[in-house]
């Protein structure tokens, strides 16, 4: 090799600036070029940005596609969240397993396969999925596993897996990807077209107070899955004091089951990049970034294009659209799979080089946000919602929707449905006219808003998706009656279980505790108090949690003890035990080592 | 009124315990005043005459036997007391739970490999005589076996702290010990 490590890592931080901010893309090139960033190369990064390697450390050991361990050539993530279980991971997973002859978690003697598992990548839709380094595999089946492995040993490419391209842009050559859109239902707001700059055009003629006030006017509230008032955060981010001010548009999309995105990304990006911009102008901002989750890699290059094109239409970059004084830009920032990212907070966290912990409110980042400074955090839709309402007036958009909740909303679909994909409805819309839209039969449960959000039963079905009843950040996931909602629960409590970034107790041990004592309840250990306990600990993990992820995980129980309350009591009933004994303990596994040695049952079995 | 009745028992226990109970001294009359002793080392009765009031437990469970005693005792006494360390954590017997059962065995009785101690035993044979009760995978604490309703920790615990938790739980007051009685260090 004629380029030495220390060589490689002063190119790759010298092309960042040698600045530490951008801790990030440093450790993400170097883990590209060499499957880790090994101890030594964290000394180097560290001498090289002036820091100590700790801070290094703090950041690779963080997020799952960094390892201080040397990972193979290829790493293929099979996502093994519940819709892929469904949809048959679980023979998927054999078949690499045995294909390879290697466990998830370890990487072929030859050092060129690395097998892994992943929470949702975004792929629902056309699910089991798994992301082979930056190319997505979706539609997997055991054969397509094996014949996976097969090329990939003869040619460790995994740009030469993928199959037929999917629709409109995945097909370009610069995604080049199997990936569908699958928009089932194109709406007026997002999926209609557009000319680059419209909106724009029309929020330049305003004044900055004017543009927010238009954004008020039309009621739109964030479609990140909160639903704050989009014209507020505006307001307090543009009268903070400070000279300098940033747009972050957060494209981390990491509640299972939602992809919708995704699709924007594909399709619709020249209306968020048209709405970082409108928002640049009117907070007062010259910076934007998207907050880009690393599974979505394979669409940066086409990402990268339109904003080349934008600034070549001068929609970006110096005095924007001949607007005197009015200069902005947006770069791209990838994240590395981790799900608390998508908080805020954390995002800012990550956009600084640090890991991807919450900070702490207040302050709110829109006084003290991204290196300090003024800050406003939008989902990718909510931009989208905002150039449209420019283009069209705010009337047009507040007409749509329900009272307190105006406009569409786009929802992605999966799960035991004939049609998963994304859907651009109107909000206020009911459960059952989305099951019957998406060709759902034999329901049983739907989950509203991923795992953060709610379980909701046939009883709910006549209810309204918004944010006053139920409200979404676009994930709806159906179950039919063949599925177990405890087991469902259990999936997405071991999701929240891995994903906390451990900083409060609460949140790092009190999920654990909910999970072991619903597997109990799910293995027939369960005892008539157990119930309570959930209620009163998830209550706990709520209340005493310092972000939203810790404030939302117990949902996935809670939300079940709720609505199918019974499900649990048939349980419980069910593993009735021998009299006196703890439901936990079981005489007869205790016994099986001293059985086996002594070879005999017990005298009073 | 018939004296409310308590019962002890020694588990996977040294007797330690019991003999802390013993250290009460004279006030071993007055306990005697206040209860009868049901099934108990102390007054040798095996099996349970009736319904009790308490029963206090030494020792984890390490065996079967060990686990059906105190299943009986779940089923006989109205409130059951962990006493001292074993029953509260496994204690010294709950060393074992390291080391997987078989090798356990070989330590005790193997004379192969120079394995075991000087125990003179040419078949390498594993004592297994129906008699003697089978061992559990690992030493259990009695509440992972059982519903415990109170731990009185130490190795011992004091006398003093046994009998201020029997007289007050005897005579239905709130079991306050006072913070000599249960600090160890
Ligand atoms: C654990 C966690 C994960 C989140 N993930 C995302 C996400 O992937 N995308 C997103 O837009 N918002 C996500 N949010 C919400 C953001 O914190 C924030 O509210 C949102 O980006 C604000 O934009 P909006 O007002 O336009 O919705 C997440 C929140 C939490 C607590
Ligand atoms: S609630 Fe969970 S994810 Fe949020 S800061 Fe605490 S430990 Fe981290
Ligand atoms: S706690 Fe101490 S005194 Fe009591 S049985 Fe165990 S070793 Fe013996
Ligand atoms: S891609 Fe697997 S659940 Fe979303």
């Amino acid at each position: 090799m004629s380029e030495t490590l220390e060589s490689a890592i002063r190119d790759i931080s010298q092309a960042c600036g040698n600045d530490r901010s951008r801790m990030m893309d440093i450790v993400e090139a170097v883990q590209a070029k060499y499957g880790c960033v090994s101890g030594e190369a964290m000394d180097l990064i560290a001498k090289q940005v002036s820091t100590h390697r700790v801070e290094v450390e703090s950041v690779v050991s963080f997020y799952a596609f960094l390892s201080e361990q040397p990972k193979g050539k290829v790493v293929i993530r099979l996502c093994d969240d519940i819709i892929d279980e469904m949809k048959g991971s679980e023979s998927v997973a054999e078949a690499f397993k045995q294909e390879l002859g290697i466990d998830f978690g370890e990487t072929t003697p030859d050092g060129v396969i690395t097998l892994e598992k992943t929470p949702c990548i975004g792929m629902c839709d056309q699910a089991p999925a798994a992301l082979i380094n930056n190319e997505i595999i979706t539609y997997l089946s055991s054969d397509l596993a094996r014949e996976i492995v097969r090329k990939l040993k003869k040619n460790p490419d995994p740009k030469k897996l993928v199959g037929r391209l999917g629709d409109g842009n995945n097909a370009s050559h610069l995604v080049h990807s199997m990936v569908h859109n699958n928009i089932r239902l194109a709406g007026e707001v997002i999926f209609s077209e557009m000319a680059p700059g419209a909106g724009l055009k029309n929020a330049l003629a305003l004044n900055p107070q004017e543009v927010i006030r238009d954004v008020k006017t039309a009621r739109l509230r964030g479609r990140g899955g909160a639903g704050f008032p989009t014209g507020m955060k505006w307001d307090f981010t543009r009268q903070a004091t400070g000279d300098k001010k940033y747009v972050l548009c957060n494209a981390d999309e990491g509640e299972p089951g939602t992809f919708k995105d995704r699709v924007i990304l594909t399709e619709k990006s020249d209306l968020m990049f048209e709405g970082m911009a409108i928002a640049g102008y009117a907070i007062g901002a010259d910076t934007g970034i998207v907050y880009l989750r690393g599974e979505y890699a394979y669409l940066r290059p086409l990402l990268e294009d339109v904003l080349a094109r934008r600034r070549n239409d001068n929609l970006l970059g110096n005095d924007v659209m001949g607007k005197k004084g009015f200069n902005f830009d947006i770069r791209i920032q990838m994240g590395a799979g981790a799900y608390i990212c998508g908080e805020e907070t954390a995002l800012i966290s990550s956009c600084e080089g640090l890991r991807g912990d919450p900070k702490n409110r207040p302050p709110f980042p829109a006084q003290k946000g991204y290196l300090g400074c003024p800050t406003v955090v939008n989902n990718v839709e909510t931009f989208c919602k905002v150039a449209r309402i420019l283009e069209h007036g705010p009337g047009w958009f507040a007409k749509m929707g329900s009272e307190g909740s105006s406009g569409t909303k786009l929802l992605s679909i999966s799960g035991d449905c004939a049609k998963p994909g994304v859907y651009e409805v109107p909000f206020g819309i009911k459960v059952r006219e989305v099951l019957d839209l998406c060709d759902a039969e034999d329901t049983a449960a739907v989950q509203v808003g991923g795992p953060s959000g709610q379980m909701i039963g046939m009883n709910q079905f006549g209810d309204s998706i918004c944010y006053e009843h139920l409200a979404t950040g676009g994930s709806v996931m159906v179950f039919n009656s063949t599925r177990d909602v405890l087991t469902i629960a259990r999936k997405f409590m071991e999701f929240f279980v891995e994903e906390s970034c451990g900083f409060c107790t609460p949140c790092r041990v009190g999920n654990v505790l909910l999970k072991e004592k619903l597997d109990d309840i799910i293995e027939g250990k369960g005892k008539s108090g157990d119930l309570d306990y959930l209620e009163s600990l998830g209550a706990t993990i709520k209340a005493a949690s310092r972000c939203g992820l810790g404030q939302t995980s117990p949902n996935p129980i809670l939300t079940t003890i709720k609505n199918f309350r019974s499900v649990y009591e048939a349980k419980i009933a069910a593993g009735k035990v021998e009299e006196g004994f703890q439901p936990t303990f079981d005489i007869h596994a205790a016994l099986q080592t001293a059985e086996g040695i002594a070879g005999r049952k017990s005298v009073h079995a | 009124m018939a004296k409310p009745k308590v019962a002890t028992t020694s588990l996977a226990g040294c007797f330690g315990c019991h003999m802390s109970l013993l250290d009460i001294d004279d006030r071993i009359l007055k306990l005697v005043e206040l209860v009868d002793f049901d099934k108990s080392p102390v007054d040798d009765i095996k099996e349970f005459t009736g319904r009790c009031a308490v029963g206090l437990i030494e020792g984890g469970c390490a065996n079967e036997e060990n686990v059906r005693v105190l299943q009986d005792f779940r089923r006989h006494c109205d409130i059951l007391i962990s006493v001292g360390d074993c029953a509260i954590n496994g204690g010294i017997p709950a060393m074992r739970n390291a080391v997987p059962l078989k090798e356990c065995f070989q330590e005790a009785y193997s004379t192969d490999n120079r394995l075991g101690p000087a125990v003179y035993n040419p078949d390498n044979q594993i004592p297994n005589d129906p008699e003697i009760p089978l061992l559990l995978d690992k030493v259990y604490p009695c509440h992972e076996v059982v519903k415990i309703d109170y731990h009185l920790p130490g190795c011992p615990p004091p006398a003093d702290t046994l009998w201020e938790a029997l007289v007050a739980l005897l005579s239905d007051k709130p079991v306050a010990l006072p913070y000599e009685l249960i600090k160890y260090d």
